[in-house]
C-alpha cells in the first residue's frame, strides 16, 4: 500500500514537471521552379511561404491523462488554397491498464511501405503542403484501443469528413484546368457521413502484422470532367467505400521486407493494390558511423492505366544516408519508374540541424512525363527545388 | 613408482581447484549480474554534452525507462526532450541475449511507428561517441570473458577484465573493463574496435546506492581516441520499482510516450 503510494507520488510528481508545456516550429520556405508554368493563370518562378506549428501538451492523473491541442497554420505567396489554417490535433487521452481511449481531432498513420502508403486511410492528405502527400488534416474522432495479449485492437468513429486540399488556379502542382471546388458526394450527408474503421495489429518476434477494415468516404476523390455552361470542369467525387488492408513488415536483421495490400469496393469497379518490398542497410558503410539504407518497392494497383492513382504499376527504387552526426545529418533520394511507359518520378530530400534548434531541408522533385497525357502530364513543367528553414522550440 | 602417483595426484588436484582465468572472469561476470538483479524497473533522466575536436558543444535530453526481464534482456524505452526538432521522439527495445534486439522508432511528425533494422549495434547513439551497445543491457551470455589482473582506479581497487563480444554486429573486437570490487560496476572500460586498436574509454563516476542494493552512476565520460570527440553522459533522478509493466513497453506506449 505504502509502496503504491510512493510509485503513485513519483509518478504525479513526474507528471506535475511536464504539465502544461509548449513546443513546436515556425519555418520560411522557398520554392524554385525550373520551368515555366504550363497554364497562364498560374504563377511562374519561386514562391515564398511561412508555416508555422506550436503543440500545446498537459497531463494530469499521473500521466493517465493527457490534452494535446497542435493548431498548423501556413501562408504563402501566390497560391490562396495553399494559405491555410487547420488543427491537426486537439484530443483528450485516457489511459487505463488495457486499453486507451482517444476523443477529439487527432491524426493516425498506418503502414510499413517508403514509396506510397496504400493502408494509412484515417486522415485526408494535406496535398496543398507537400506533393508527397505525408501531410495530413487532423480528423475527429473517438478512438478505443483494446491492448490484448492476442493484439492490439483499435476501433474508430470518425464523425465529419475534411475534402482533400488542392492547389488554387494560381498554384502548381495542379490538374489542367484546376479541380473545381463544387465537390460531389456520393452520400446525401455529404461531408457528415459518419465512418467507422478498425485495425487489429499483433507482432510475432520479427513480423509485425497489421489487418484493418475502414467503410466510409474515400480519401481519394474521383476526378469527373463535367461539361457546364462555363465549360469543361474537373469536380471530385467522393464515392462511399469498403476498404480492407494488409499491411506486414518481417525485420531479418539488416533486410526489412514489406507489404501493403488493400482491396477496395465502392469507387467505381472494385479492385486491389499492392506495395511491397525491402530495405536493405548497410551499417558503418567506408569504416564511417553513416548508415546507408536501399530501397526497393514494386506498386501496383488492378486498375491498369484507369487508375485513379498514378502508380499502377511501378518501381521504386532509393536509397537513405543517415550521417549519425551531432547534426543528424540525412539524405533520402528515390525514383518511381512507369513500367509502361517512360514516366519517371525523382526525388531528394536532405536536412540537417544547425545549432540547437535549427532545421535546413533540400527537396527536389522533378518529373519526366514520358507521354502527353499521362498521369503526370499536368504537372510536367512543375521540376521544384523547395528549401526550408526551421526554428524549433 | 608411488611416489610418482602421489605428485599426479597432487597435481591433478592443485588444477582442480585453481582458477583458470576465463573461469575467474566469468565468476566476476556472474556476481556483477547477481548484485544487479531484483530492481524490477527503473527510470532516470540523462543529458549527454557532445563535444567535437574544437570543443563545441550539442546538448541532448532525454528520459529512459527500463523493465527487468528475468532470463531474457531488459525492455526498454527512451524519449527524447532536446534538441527541439527530436522533441517526442521514441525507442523502444527488447534485448535479447543473442538473438538480434527488436527496436521500434516513433516519428511524432508523421506519428508513425517504424520497427528498425537491429543490425545498428554499433552505430552512434544520437550522433554521440556511445554506440547503441555500450548503453544496452549487459547480460552474463553476451560476452565471454578473461581475468587479467588487479588494479585500482583512482584509489579503488578493481578487477581487470577483457570482455569478448558473443553476439553478431558489435564494433568492438574487445573492451577492457575495471570493475570495482566493492560494487561490482564498472569503473572504467577501454574499446577495441574491429582492427583490435584503442577506439574509445569510458570512465565512470559518482556511484550511488540506491534501495541499499543498486549502484547507479552519476556521469560516464566517453572520449574517442580516434576522432578526439567526447561525450559525456549525465543522469539523474533515478527511480526503481515504480510497479512498471509489459504494458507500459509495448508500441501503443511507445506512440504515447511524452
Amino acid at each position: 500500500m505504502i509502496k503504491t503510494a510512493v510509485s503513485c507520488a513519483l509518478l504525479f510528481g513526474f507528471s506535475q514537471v511536464k504539465a502544461g508545456e509548449w513546443s513546436g516550429y515556425v519555418a520560411a520556405e522557398y520554392r524554385g521552379f525550373t520551368q515555366s508554368k504550363l497554364d497562364a493563370e498560374q504563377f511562374d518562378k519561386s514562391s515564398l511561404s511561412l508555416s508555422f506549428e506550436p503543440e500545446f501538451y498537459h497531463s494530469w492523473n499521473g500521466g493517465d491523462d493527457s490534452f494535446t491541442f497542435v493548431p498548423f497554420a501556413r501562408w504563402d505567396e501566390h497560391d490562396s488554397q495553399r494559405s491555410h489554417v487547420d488543427i491537426r490535433e486537439l484530443v483528450w487521452l485516457h489511459v487505463a491498464q488495457d486499453w486507451e481511449l482517444r476523443v477529439g481531432i487527432d491524426k493516425v498513420f498506418w503502414g510499413v511501405t517508403e514509396s506510397q502508403h496504400l493502408v494509412d486511410i484515417i486522415n485526408q492528405t494535406d496535398l496543398v503542403e507537400n506533393l508527397d502527400g505525408e501531410q495530413k488534416l487532423g480528423q475527429a474522432m473517438l478512438s478505443l484501443s483494446l491492448i490484448k495479449d492476442w493484439g492490439v485492437l483499435d476501433l474508430y468513429v470518425l464523425p465529419g469528413f475534411r475534402e482533400r486540399t488542392l492547389p488554387g488556379k494560381d498554384g502548381r502542382f495542379r490538374s489542367i484546368p484546376e479541380v473545381d471546388d463544387h465537390t460531389v458526394y456520393e452520400s446525401g450527408a455529404k461531408d457528415k457521413h459518419m465512418d467507422y474503421a478498425l485495425r487489429w495489429g499483433q507482432t510475432f518476434d520479427d513480423w509485425d502484422v497489421g489487418i484493418s477494415h475502414f467503410y466510409g468516404t474515400s480519401r481519394e476523390p474521383r476526378i469527373i470532367p463535367t461539361v457546364t455552361p462555363a465549360g469543361l470542369r474537373l469536380v471530385p467525387y467522393y464515392d462511399i467505400i469498403n476498404q480492407t488492408g494488409l499491411d506486414v513488415q518481417a525485420t531479418f536483421d539488416e533486410w526489412l521486407w514489406k507489404v501493403e495490400v488493400i482491396h477496395r469496393s465502392g469507387q467505381g469497379e472494385t479492385f486491389n493494390a499492392f506495395t511491397g518490398g525491402f530495405e536493405y542497410t548497410f551499417v558503418g558503410v567506408m569504416d564511417t558511423a553513416a548508415d546507408f539504407g536501399v530501397i526497393a518497392e514494386y506498386l501496383y494497383d488492378d486498375r491498369g492505366t484507369n487508375a485513379v492513382t498514378a502508380f499502377e504499376n511501378d518501381i521504386f527504387v532509393g536509397g537513405r544516408l543517415a550521417m549519425n552526426d551531432a547534426a543528424s545529418s540525412e539524405l533520402l533520394f528515390g525514383i518511381i519508374s512507369d513500367v509502361n511507359n517512360r514516366t519517371r518520378f525523382y526525388n531528394i530530400e536532405a536536412s540537417r540541424r544547425f545549432g540547437d534548434s535549427w532545421v535546413l531541408s533540400l527537396e527536389g522533385r522533378f518529373i519526366s512525363a514520358g507521354s502527353m497525357g499521362g498521369p503526370f502530364s499536368s504537372i510536367r513543367k512543375d521540376d521544384v527545388i523547395q528549401l526550408e528553414l526551421a526554428r524549433h522550440f | 613408482m608411488k611416489k610418482l602417483s602421489i605428485l599426479i595426484l597432487i597435481l591433478s588436484s592443485a588444477f582442480a581447484y585453481a582458477q583458470t582465468p576465463e573461469e575467474k572472469g566469468l565468476e566476476i561476470a556472474i556476481e556483477a549480474d547477481k548484485r544487479d538483479q531484483g530492481f524490477a524497473d527503473s527510470s532516470s533522466k540523462m543529458t549527454m554534452t557532445l563535444k567535437n575536436a574544437n570543443g563545441d558543444e550539442s546538448i541532448r535530453k532525454m528520459r529512459s525507462k527500463t523493465l527487468e526481464v528475468q532470463g531474457d534482456g531488459d525492455k526498454g524505452l527512451t524519449i527524447f526532450d532536446q534538441p527541439a526538432d527530436i522533441k517526442g521522439t521514441a525507442f523502444l527495445s527488447f534485448t535479447h541475449v543473442l538473438d538480434a534486439d527488436d527496436q521500434w522508432l516513433y516519428l511524432p511528425a508523421l506519428k508513425r511507428v517504424k520497427r528498425i533494422s537491429s543490425k545498428n549495434k554499433s552505430g552512434p547513439f544520437m550522433g554521440s561517441e556511445f554506440a547503441f551497445e555500450d548503453l544496452s543491457s549487459r547480460e552474463v551470455e553476451k560476452f565471454s570473458y578473461l581475468y587479467l589482473k588487479d588494479e585500482a582506479v583512482d584509489g579503488e581497487d578493481a578487477f581487470v577484465i577483457e570482455v569478448r563480444p558473443n553476439y553478431k554486429y558489435s564494433g568492438y573486437t574487445r573492451s577492457v573493463v575495471w570493475i570495482s570490487k566493492e560494487k561490482y560496476q564498472p569503473l572504467k572500460i577501454d574499446y577495441y574496435d574491429r582492427k583490435n586498436s584503442l577506439l574509445k574509454t569510458m570512465t565512470v563516476s559518482g556511484y550511488q546506492q540506491y534501495l541499499g542494493q543498486y549502484w547507479r552512476p552519476d556521469v560516464m565520460v566517453m572520449a574517442n581516441h580516434q576522432t578526439k570527440k567526447e561525450t559525456r553522459l549525465d543522469f539523474a533522478d533515478y527511480k526503481f520499482k515504480m510497479g512498471l509493466s509489459e504494458r507500459d513497453f509495448n508500441k501503443s506506449s511507445l506512440k504515447r510516450a511524452r
